[in-house]
């Protein structure tokens, strides 16, 4: 019986195709929706941990000021770092990987009639090494030119690019406010972060160069701090608290006036921003998935007052109530599920194409897969019940008289 | 195609009607359709019901057809009290005793000839292969052989009533009810389709009753039955043609 209801409902569903077709495109674009905001809602999110972590996933940033603390806060005016802090940090506290203090500015880079603007970053090299990049020619600094404050400087991929196309940088010079700098080296491309900046565009000085030429003090904006592998970075982070609380002669029941970032706590923030921002979307996309099932109702009302002759044959034939209502709701189910199938090829299309286009990860997830279909079926139960019930309980003599 | 035993047994009443009322709505506006039917049918018989509109021979051939139910009276049904029974219970008996062709036909639109003759056989459970087999002979016995796959809108009048006569009949039931069967086609087509049922009443041996208004048409049955103002009209004629 179950089996010849199936038949009964695909040789309705095929009687009428335009029809049919009308009838499941809001749960076609509906399941579409979400498969494609959920796809991509992962991809997006696993690109965000990704990105996070290509800077270090056990890094530390040390900061002056309070960091996200309170309105306006005390950032400004707080103390600003040395490069002794940094050197502190690196001999008192255990753990650690490598310390780099770093400071930052803008400036002009010119290379022959090339002329390019960037972001030139001091730092020592253990930047390299905290920040995961890799030297794709040439050297990083050596302890002598860090000390000294030699001219020398590293390019990150983009401006290799800018400066140079296709001409061979190291031992070139290049010009930044009027100096000279020597290359020594260039670094691999990271491409694109996430959040849509050029991470290769900038230049590498020593830390003193960068202070005395160009900065001129002695600041330094950020050290970061990377732990060995398998050292707790709570650990890290509250012991570096403890020793700059001490250097910076903060007192007990005062507030720090600068900040330790773990960049796990960040990675977390960061997903769980996007987490949240995909389910919103999956809840837009399922609104849709539901003003489709009452599509599905409505077409299904119509068809029953149709077809009000055709149910009134079947019940004088001598079909029972209860296999009128199945018929009509397994040709609901039918048409819904067949609706989810063709949204989850088209939502996973879409997915691919828009993860190309968004350059995140395509992360085919199963499990929502199998939601969107489970819910269009649903869906098809749930609106089609009330009209096959309608139809299961006309009256044969009315259906039959019925124009 | 084999008569049942039953069918032979002409002393047995297939179909009686005992004081058979059907009124609408109550009270003040209760409207009497039917006014104590007697009527029995004997197994095998073919039986006109004429009358004018109105007369109440459209609401007892609702009874006769168990898709209503009498409001008063009996109607007995093979000895089976139909007015006891449920509404899928009477479904049932329609399912495996009676076949129904309509005035307007009532075949599935976009569906094939061969298609609209399994119906019945659908819901009785027979399986693919005979239900086949038997929608075939049965579009053969009504001289539409070759016209399997086309629909109703591909075929003509006489066409889709024949049609609707072989769904009637594939299930050999025991009582075929038709409802002004000839009422939208031409006299030509008409005395087919009476060809037709005289021909599965004598063949088959299945009972036949017909509501026709044309005298044409009652002609070809053995008795006939007339309703006036919700009672049968005795004064009419409506004794027994000689078979």
């Amino acid at each position: 019986m179950i089996r010849e209801t199936f038949l009964l409902a695909e040789r309705e569903i095929r009687r009428n195709v335009l029809r049919s077709s009308l009838t499941i495109l809001g749960i076609v674009i509906g399941v579409a929706a979400v498969i494609t905001m959920v796809t991509l809602g992962g991809g997006a999110t696993a690109q965000v941990a990704s990105d996070i972590s290509s800077l270090g996933s056990n890094m530390l940033q040390v900061r002056p000021g309070q960091g996200f603390h309170g309105p306006g806060g005390t950032r400004s005016a707080a103390p600003r770092l040395k490069i002794e802090d940094a050197e502190a940090i690196a001999s008192d506290v255990s753990g650690l990987a490598a310390v780099a203090p770093m400071a930052s500015g803008s400036a002009q880079a010119i290379y022959g009639n090339a002329n390019w603007s960037t972001s030139v970053i001091g730092s020592t090299d253990k930047f390299l090494q905290v920040r995961n990049w890799s030297l794709a020619e040439g050297r990083g600094f050596n302890e002598g030119e860090m000390r000294a404050g030699k001219n020398v400087c590293v390019l990150g991929s983009t401006v290799r690019k800018e400066l140079f196309g296709g001409q061979e940088p190291v031992g070139a010079s290049v010009r930044l406010q009027k100096l000279s700098f020597q290359v020594i080296g260039v670094l691999d491309s990271k491409g694109q972060s996430g959040f849509g900046t050029d991470q290769d565009d900038f230049i590498l000085v020593p830390l003193r160069t960068f202070q005395r030429r160009i900065a001129g003090n002695n600041y330094v904006r950020t050290i970061y701090v990377s732990a060995k592998d398998g050292v707790s970075t709570e650990k890290v982070k509250s012991d570096i608290e403890r020793l700059m609380r001490e250097r910076r002669r903060i007192t007990h029941g005062e507030e720090d006036d600068f900040n330790v970032r773990d960049m796990k706590e960040i990675m977390v923030a960061l997903t769980s921003s996007t987490r949240v921002l995909t389910a919103l979307l999956a809840a837009v996309a399922g609104v849709s998935l539901l003003v489709g099932g009452i599509g599905i109702m409505n077409i299904m009302l119509v068809s029953v007052t149709e077809r009000t002759r055709e149910i009134g044959t079947r019940l004088a034939i001598g079909a029972l109530e209860k296999e009128v209502l199945l018929q009509f709701l397994v040709e609901a189910v039918v048409l819904s599920c067949f609706g989810g199938i063709i949204g989850i090829i088209l939502g996973l299309g879409a997915a691919a194409a828009g993860a190309n286009a968004l350059q995140v990860p395509f992360l085919f997830n199963a499990k929502i897969v199998v939601i969107a279909f489970l819910f269009s079926a649903a869906v098809g139960v749930i609106f089609g019940y009330f009209p096959a019930r309608k139809a299961a309980r006309l009256d044969p003599i009315e259906a039959l008289r019925h124009e | 195609m084999k008569p049942e035993n039953y069918h032979q047994n002409t002393s047995y009443k297939l179909i009686t009607l005992q004081g058979v009322t059907r009124v609408y709505g109550q009270g003040r506006v209760a409207m009497y359709a039917l006014r104590g039917i007697d009527l029995s049918v004997d197994p095998g018989e073919f039986v006109a019901v004429m009358g004018s509109s109105g007369s109440g021979k459209s609401t007892c051939m609702n009874i006769l057809g168990c898709l209503d139910t009498p409001t008063d009276g009996k109607y007995l049904f093979e000895g089976v009290d139909v007015g006891r029974l449920s509404r899928d219970q009477r479904a049932l008996l329609r399912r495996h005793y009676l076949g129904f062709v309509f005035q307007g036909f009532n075949l599935l639109n976009r569906t094939s000839a061969l298609e609209n003759v399994e119906l019945p056989l659908i819901y009785r459970g027979v399986p693919v292969v005979e239900r086949r087999i038997r929608a075939k002979e049965a579009l053969a016995s009504v001289g539409l052989e070759g016209w399997e796959t086309h629909t109703p809108g591909e075929l003509s009048g006489g066409q889709q009533q024949r049609v609707a006569i072989a769904r009637a009949i594939v299930t050999h039931p025991r009582v075929l009810l038709a409802d002004e069967p000839t009422g939208n086609l031409d006299s030509a087509r008409s005395r087919e389709i009476m060809e037709l049922l005289t021909a599965f009443n004598r063949e088959l041996n299945i009972t036949v009753i017909m509501v026709t208004h044309e005298a044409e048409m009652a002609a070809y049955a053995d008795r006939r039955v007339h309703f006036l103002d919700g009672v049968i009209d005795n004064g009419h004629d409506s004794e027994r043609k000689n078979k």
